[in-house]
């Protein structure tokens, strides 16, 4: 229960070495003992998007997987994503857009959206509202997060 | 009152533009501050044990364990906090009948709802603090649950509160001409079909979040909120922990959707508060996913029958509807949860010209979730009757949907008018609305596709709505009723030495935009630059007294406010500079951050020298000068109870009749909240919210096991529209400014929810029309869609 593990990542990079509680899943981590707040805790099951973020350039649920599982690994955070120029133009596009209200699914939705973008996604509606169906946003009704990354899409291929 | 006749056609004015909101930046780069982002010295976290049956008495509970576990700072059970808070009960006198028994924060001597919080652990984390939890044991005594709506009532029911003889909460008759009399005309056709509308809940993202810090030195209280009403949550938590109100502060700053779920009084979070104040140091409380399922507040859960008559003609002579609703085991405080029924009552039919009206509505208890106002109380379910009878009529008599609209909205030349429930309306489009959509979509290309897809055998449907939404309440929604709610607004705008505004707002943020459309307002009726405009919200030690955001008032409410503070600031600013100008005020204006002359617009002098002498040179004025640079007014409605607005709105579907699923394909509004202040803002408050609406009309739902289990507290398994699912969504208005105010707007946040389900619906039973099927039930999943066509 209270057994402990002392693990050492590149946060945003950053290196963070720290001893954590084996149970600890990550974003509680990055949260709490980083004190990186920018990614979200929905549901703690997998389910809702908000804690996405980057570990070794994959996207992941920050809730499914615990700290000591990253040990070793490097950490993009929503804090860490203006650094890469994907995630700027993204984060400029959801601003013109208003792709957000309340902004509690946003860190996670460009998270997911940086992966589709970079992974070479077409700026087709439907591809892309497939490809955040794994992102819960209860305010916008979606539209304008497709209209931000679709315009992200044509201006990189224009 | 200065400046021009209408203030909104400066070119100057930012009211009507799309302007980014300052607030994206922020939250686009990670920098929020939602409550559970907050980490405070000393602070400790709570979790609770909750109720594991509907309905049980509690024999006893053991803290012994838990309170030596690792961590733990202290167990409270119910007991434990008679001494240190109040009992509360949500009622409201103006709804006459209605009771509920006294709550606490924590079940004391018999539990009522599964997830009903029985006993509070303190700990270091709130890991270690739920470890405690599972070592405190209670010993339930099971019995059986009221949990079925229908039989709620019946002699033999089990009665949930022994002070009352049965489960009736309250009842309500609406009867208004004579609907027997019409019904019964040789030439009219009644139309009867029953609705019904499953519990449904917020799901808010951000779960409810507290963390409440008390300091016993000065006996003040500050409590981080993640909700809407800052100042009703003071005057509540004052009372009830028996604090002056002065000693209460209220701070909320980002909140992760709202939607009405936040602004409701629950027993997990005043337990939070007076654990605070008895430890004596901060406590954090967040509601977990599951949680939130089992306790925030549920919505809808109505069986509505209704009957409507229409001539020959197609005009409706007469409607009746009578409403059964479920609100769990309390009548939640302070709003009570009689609102939506009474909503219902009210509204049904509202948007058609109808003499001839009955409505008769029932609250009953039960071993479930309390049930309150979320998002479009009682919209969603007055809507879909009304405009579902209507749709069925047409096709009775072989009238096309649109045509007997036509036939019955009330004439954009009837205002001020009220409706056979006693609603008052006035500038209002519905004839204006219904014609934009019908042109917007294209309905006769539509209607087209639709005759051709079926002869492929494939299912179009085309489904409407007329609606009016509720909006900018005044005291008559709560204040009158007894609670502690304001329903009016203030706003302090001050001019700062370096010529910026400083907003400060009793209205608050949740996302809709409300810190954006406040600047907007006062750079524009002031006079200077969008981004020298800074608006605090959402904390009762800097704000002036007021409501917050709900019920869709806060633009219409607060932003009036905003509007009479900002020109009179200006009428001040102006005295003044007339005196540095030796230039009398009424040939002065104030043009993008500068004193201008009103002929011709020639600068005089810029705000910020303007601000420089009066804040560090004032030996430069005449000694009998007092310049006033900030200026605070309050605004309330007062000729209405409710400023309605209207819209108009339209769904086409697929369904699949091998499968049952249903695709929206597209969906259109058009809707007249007044005056746009920010269109883009606007357009996205009406497609979230029809968003919301389509997951009530297909798939949300919590699903209660018969002896009142919530079966699917987890976001895997109570679904939510998601992207893939969803159309876009195209929205148009009619701006008919309420003359109730100077700046005219209306409320937009609710509309879309309010009609997108009554739309879904028709569209379903369009579809499925040539099955001669048909569904009235929500969420209309593809079982019950089978179901309706009768392959299951």
């Amino acid at each position: 229960m209270t057994q402990t593990c002392t693990i050492t990542m590149t946060v945003n990079g950053e290196i963070v070495s720290q001893q954590v509680p084996t149970r600890m899943n990550l974003v509680d981590f990055l949260r709490n003992e980083v004190g990186l707040t920018g990614s979200h805790v929905g549901c703690e099951h997998g389910v809702c998007g908000a804690c996405t973020i980057e570990v070794d350039g994959v996207a992941v649920r920050g809730c499914l997987l615990l700290a000591v599982q990253a040990d070793q690994a490097s950490v993009t955070t929503i804090e860490g994503l203006a650094n890469n120029p994907t995630g700027r133009a993204l984060q400029n596009a959801f601003q013109k857009h208003n792709a957000l209200q309340c902004g509690f699914c946003t860190p996670g939705m460009l998270a997911s959206a940086v992966e589709y973008v970079e992974g070479g996604g077409s700026p087709e509606r439907t591809a892309i509202r497939e490809h955040i169906s794994g992102n819960y946003c209860r305010c916008t009704g979606y539209q304008s997060i497709v209209d931000a990354i679709a315009d992200v899409l044509e201006n990189a291929s224009s | 009152m200065t400046g021009p006749i209408n203030p909104f056609d400066k070119p100057n004015s930012y009211i009507g533009r799309s302007v980014e909101r300052a607030d994206a930046k922020r939250l686009t780069q990670g920098r929020g501050q939602y409550v559970d982002d907050l980490q405070l010295p000393r602070m400790v976290h709570a979790a609770f044990v909750r109720s594991p049956f509907a309905h049980a008495e509690i024999l006893s509970i053991d803290k012994q364990v838990a309170e030596k576990a690792p961590g733990v700072v202290a167990v409270f059970a119910g007991a434990d906090l008679t001494d240190h808070v109040t009992p509360y009960v949500g009622i409201l006198t103006h709804l006459q009948g209605l009771r509920s028994p006294p709550q606490m924060p924590l079940a004391i001597d018999r539990a009522r709802w599964q997830g009903e919080p029985v006993a509070m652990v303190v700990a270091q984390s709130r890991a270690l603090a739920e470890d405690a939890c599972d070592l405190i044991e209670i010993d339930y005594k099971p019995i059986d649950a009221a949990c079925d709506v229908e039989s709620a009532l019946a002699p033999d029911a089990v009665v949930i509160h022994d002070e009352y003889q049965n489960n009736l909460a309250w009842e309500r008759v609406v009867d208004a001409g004579d609907v027997d009399g019409a019904f019964a005309r040789a030439d009219v056709t009644v139309v009867e079909r029953t609705f019904t509308f499953a519990r449904h809940t917020g799901v808010t993202l951000e779960t409810r979040a507290s963390v409440v810090e008390f300091n016993p030195s000065d006996e003040t209280l500050i409590w981080h909120y993640s909700g809407q009403a800052p100042h009703m949550m003071q005057a509540i938590v004052a009372k009830h922990l028996g604090m002056q109100e002065e000693n209460v502060r209220i701070i909320a700053r980002d909140v992760g959707g709202s939607f009405g779920i936040k602004i409701h009084t629950y027993g997990d979070e005043f337990a939070t508060a007076a654990a605070a104040k008895i430890l004596g140091r901060p406590v954090k409380f967040v509601a977990d996913r599951n949680e939130s399922f089992s306790t925030d507040i549920h919505a809808r859960d109505h069986r509505v029958t209704g009957r409507i008559g229409v001539d020959k003609d197609g005009s409706i002579v007469g409607l009746e509807i009578d409403d059964l609703t479920g609100i769990g085991p309390y009548s939640m405080y302070p709003r009570s949860s009689g609102i939506e029924c009474n909503q219902i009552l009210n509204l049904t039919g509202a948007p058609y010209a109808i003499d001839n009206y009955r409505a008769r509505g029932t609250i009953v208890f039960q071993n479930k979730n309390m049930m309150c106002q979320y998002r479009a109380v009682g919209h969603p379910v007055a809507m879909a009757v009304a405009d579902g009878l209507l749709e069925g009529a047409a096709h009775e008599i072989g009238m096309d949907v649109v045509d007997i609209r036509r036939k019955n909205l009330l004439r954009d030349d009837v205002y001020p008018t009220s409706s056979a429930a006693g609603m008052k309306f006035d500038d209002l489009s519905h004839q204006k609305a219904l014609e934009k959509l019908v042109e917007l979509m294209d309905y006769n290309g539509l209607r087209r596709d639709q005759k051709e897809a079926r002869e492929n055998g494939i299912y179009r449907g085309i489904g409407f709505v007329s609606m009016v939404e509720v909006t900018n309440p005044s005291p008559m929604f709560y204040g009158v009723g007894g609670a502690s709610i304001s329903a009016q607004d203030g706003a302090s705008v001050r001019l700062d030495a370096t010529g910026a505004l400083h907003v400060s707002v009793s209205i608050t943020e949740q996302g809709q935009g409300t810190n954006t459309i406040i600047a907007q307002i006062a750079a524009g009726i002031f006079g200077v630059d969008l981004d020298r405009v800074k608006v605090t919200t959402g904390d009762t030690a800097t704000t002036p007294y007021g409501g917050g955001t709900w019920a869709s008032r806060g633009a219409g409410i607060g932003g009036e406010a905003v509007l009479l503070a900002s020109n009179a600031l200006k009428e001040q600013v102006l005295d003044v500079a007339a005196v540095i100008l030796q230039a009398s005020p009424e040939t002065l204006d104030i043009k993008d951050g500068a004193i201008v002359d009103l002929a011709d617009e020639n600068e005089r002098m810029p705000l910020s020298d303007l601000g420089k002498i009066v804040y560090y040179r004032g030996n430069e004025l005449p000694s009998d000068l007092a310049p006033e640079l900030i200026a605070t007014r309050h605004y309330r409605v007062t000729d209405f109870p409710f400023v309605f607005t209207n819209g108009a709105m339209a769904a086409h579907v697929e369904v699949d009749i091998e499968t049952g699923f249903v695709k929206v394909l597209d969906f259109w509004a058009v809707e007249d909240c007044g005056r746009v202040i920010n269109p883009k803002l606007v357009d996205e408050q009406i497609r979230g919210g029809v968003v919301q609406g389509i997951g009530g009309a297909l798939y949300e739902e919590c699903l209660y096991s018969d002896d009142g289990q919530l079966l699917n507290a987890s976001m895997a398994d109570y679904l939510v529209p998601m992207a893939a699912e969803m159309p876009d969504i195209q929205v148009a208005h009619i701006e008919t400014p309420t003359k109730t105010s100077v700046l005219g707007a209306k409320g937009a946040g609710e509309a879309g929810t309010g009609g997108a389900p009554a739309a879904v619906m028709n569209a379903v039973n369009d579809a499925l029309r040539p099955m001669q099927a048909s569904i009235y039930q929500m969420p209309m999943t593809p079982q019950r869609v089978l179901k309706a066509l009768g392959t299951v």
